[in-house]
């Protein structure tokens, strides 16, 4: 391994670097430092703000166990079937990391909206999906499903399909051979994915918004109280916030890091 | 070489069980007439590879060795018998029962891949008991390995809890038994990740072998492993198919390890089987270019090695390096060769290790046989010539040059020689 000041090439680079560096780090570092800590915890105890987070945690849950019963099977299909459309599939997918998300909760509102079919229908069964949680659950679903998918993709990809075929061999139904040896086997990119697709939920603001600003989650609260008390009540929320949403990467870390030494 | 000491006990074996009954054990031995493998007219049609018109019969109880360059399709092949991939046309029978469209995990058939394939979120002792522990019921099945320890449940427990017991019980004794079978008892408790090569594919065989299969496929299993490893492993599996008698299809692109362990060979080219038969028929009667060409043109001889002359009055000090001096017959045919195998084996000579000559040749080397030539092969540069000695055929190379030179024709005397150190025993 080189030093970082090496040559001047690296010593350019590692100064550039540096920059981007702070650019992340020094803003979500004032803002988890600009509030006094007993501010932050009195902040954490309010009741509306401990029923935004709470909701935000278990709808963001709730949409990671939806799209991991329909998800995991969805990515070992992509991993080891070939079948026509496939890359079509793989674009549909990922689609949702591309589009805006205002854009998206536009979309949902279109199908899942009181007049449409499906509104209309889940209503009959006494679903509702704007100004509701169900809402908020289709809305994160939405926009952080492909990374749950890709990652078990991926999982299941770096599963020799031989070892299954020896499975087979000795006995196993596909069922078994799924569960005993291509599951455990790509067990850790799903919790990743897992991981990584519930902090995306819990950041989700944009198709939020369109679909249910009430009941409110934790990054609708934090824009309601900027625009109507201004940055000093915004401030503590965004700190609580950012502080869960540090948390929660830094054990999608660890558990990859994991994996890596494996 | 440190597999000496095995390598003799194992080939002494052969030498005094000379068919393909080693019956010491007769409680492992799979019973008798199951394990036949037909194949009629089989076409596999993949993106890679293709199969066509695969016609084979393996009797019960057979090593059958499918030979062919690497990226011919065996593999396919294998896994088409074993049921990954669906045949285009044809059918594949197990003791006359159609199997064409069985799935896998009822065919009865193993699998090992020459990369081993060991489950790697499973230690070793795992790995061996995972076909064990889907069967619900394992009473009817371990009729060899197991079933001399198997204990009625002990009255007074609750049913279920004592068949579960005497379950766990039973699978750790096969799997005991046959880490023993494959001396592999050492590491049931490790990784297969920490293992030798050598180490993890004798594990994929227990692992394949103890759920007791109809047939047992082996995808390269020595290939990916050093020389020393293979010629170990290359004996075991002789050994284990000999005291199991488990119908065995070995896919292989070495020629020798074919002739090694194969009762018959079946070479495949292009997606076909171009020939089969026993060794002998392959390389003294190729079918046709391709298969004299990939056999090459060879000495081989099958017979016995006995302890031969001390080491230390070779002449020729090479010959004391690969081995201790022994003495190589085969019928009349008797040769000094060295190596540390004893009893039954095979031994080939390069065509261009031979000398060729008219009068006897006057050289260290130890082996000095007179004969007729029987045939010279043009083939371009170099010419294959035969000689017929009292014993045994021999093919040499030699160069245009020599040829006139010697003024050599058929039906004339010659004389040819060659180093023991030149005759490779396998």
């Amino acid at each position: 391994m080189k030093t970082l000041f090496a040559n001047r090439m690296l010593a350019l680079f590692t100064v550039l670097g540096a920059l981007l560096v702070f650019f992340v780090a020094w803003p979500l570092l004032r803002t988890v430092t600009g509030s006094p800590p007993a501010i932050v915890w009195e902040t954490l105890l309010e009741p509306e703000v401990g029923r935004a987070i709470l909701l935000t945690f278990y709808s963001s849950a709730f949409a990671t166990v939806i799209a991991f019963v329909a998800g995991v099977p969805l990515a070992y299909l992509l991993a080891r079937v070939d079948f026509p459309g496939k890359r079509w599939i793989e674009g549909i997918v990922d689609v949702p990391i591309v589009v805006p998300h205002s854009a998206a909760g536009i979309a949902l509102l279109m199908v899942f909206g009181r007049r449409s079919m499906l509104g209309k229908a889940f209503g009959l069964v006494g679903l509702k999906f704007v100004s509701a949680a169900p809402g908020i659950v289709i809305a994160m679903l939405f926009v952080s499903l492909s990374f749950l998918v890709d990652s078990a993709r991926e999982g299941f990809e770096a599963v020799d399909p031989r070892l299954e075929r020896v499975a087979r061999s000795l006995g196993a139904s596909p069922w078994q051979a799924f569960w005993r040896v291509s599951f455990p086997l790509a067990w850790r990119s799903i919790l990743s994915g897992m991981i990584l697709m519930w902090a995306r939920g819990l950041s989700e603001f944009g198709a939020v918004v369109i679909l249910a600003y009430h009941p409110m989650i934790a990054p609708v609260l934090l824009y309601e109280r900027f625009e109507s008390y201004g940055l000093t009540y915004a401030r503590p929320v965004a700190a609580i916030i950012i502080l869960i949403c540090l948390l929660t990467f830094v054990a999608l870390r660890a558990i990859a890091q994991e994996r890596g030494e494996e | 070489m440190p597999q000496k000491s095995i390598d003799n006990s194992q080939t002494q074996q052969h030498a005094t069980l000379p068919n393909n009954d080693g019956q010491r054990e007769p409680s492992l031995q799979v019973a008798d007439g199951a394990g036949r493998l037909q194949v009629r007219d089989l076409w596999v049609d993949l993106k890679e590879f293709h199969l066509k018109e695969i016609e084979l019969d393996v009797a019960a109880g057979e090593y059958f060795v499918v030979l062919g360059p690497t990226g011919g399709g065996k593999t396919v092949l294998l896994e088409t018998i074993a049921g990954h991939f669906e045949a285009h046309r044809g059918s594949i029978l197990m003791d006359g029962e159609h199997i064409t469209k069985a799935p896998p995990e009822h065919r009865g058939i193993g699998f090992v891949y020459q990369d081993y394939a060991l489950f790697p979120h499973l230690d070793v002792s795992e790995n061996i008991a995972f076909g064990l522990n889907l069967r619900r019921n394992l009473g009817g099945l371990l009729r060899s390995i197991c079933v001399s320890d198997h204990r009625p449940s002990q009255p007074g427990k609750g049913a279920g809890q004592s068949e579960r017991d005497d379950r766990a019980r039973t699978v750790t004794q096969c799997v005991a038994r046959m880490a023993r079978l494959l001396s592999i008892d050492h590491l049931l408790h490790r990784s297969p990740g920490t293992l030798s090569g050598g180490e993890q594919q004798r594990v994929a065989l227990a692992r394949a072998l103890v759920v007791e299969p109809r047939l047992l496929l082996l995808d390269e299993p020595l290939s990916a492993l050093d020389p020393e490893t293979r010629e170990g492993l290359q004996q075991e599996l002789d050994r284990i198919h000999r005291e199991l008698g488990t119908t065995t299809v070995h896919v292989t692109h070495d020629f020798e390890e074919a002739v090694a362990l194969g009762d018959r060979i079946a070479v495949v080219h292009q997606g076909r089987v171009v020939q089969v038969g026993t060794p002998e028929d392959i390389f003294r009667r190729p079918a046709n270019e391709f298969v004299a060409r990939f056999v090459g043109v060879r000495n081989i001889f099958e017979g016995e090695i006995a302890d031969g002359p001390p080491s230390s009055d070779s002449p020729d000090p090479s010959d004391r390096e690969r081995g201790t001096l022994r003495v190589f017959s085969s019928g009349d045919l008797e040769m000094a060769v060295t190596t540390d195998l004893m009893g039954r084996a095979h031994a080939s000579i390069r065509p261009e290790d031979i000398i060729l000559a008219r009068e006897p040749v006057r050289s260290s080397a130890r082996n000095c046989y007179q004969g007729r030539i029987t045939e010279i092969a043009d083939r371009g540069t170099l010419i294959y010539v035969t000689l017929q000695a009292s014993a045994a055929r021999f093919t040499c190379v030699i160069t245009r040059r020599s040829l006139d030179e010697m003024a050599l024709k058929e039906g004339i005397e010659a004389h040819i020689a060659f180093k023991a150190s030149a005759v490779h025993v396998f």
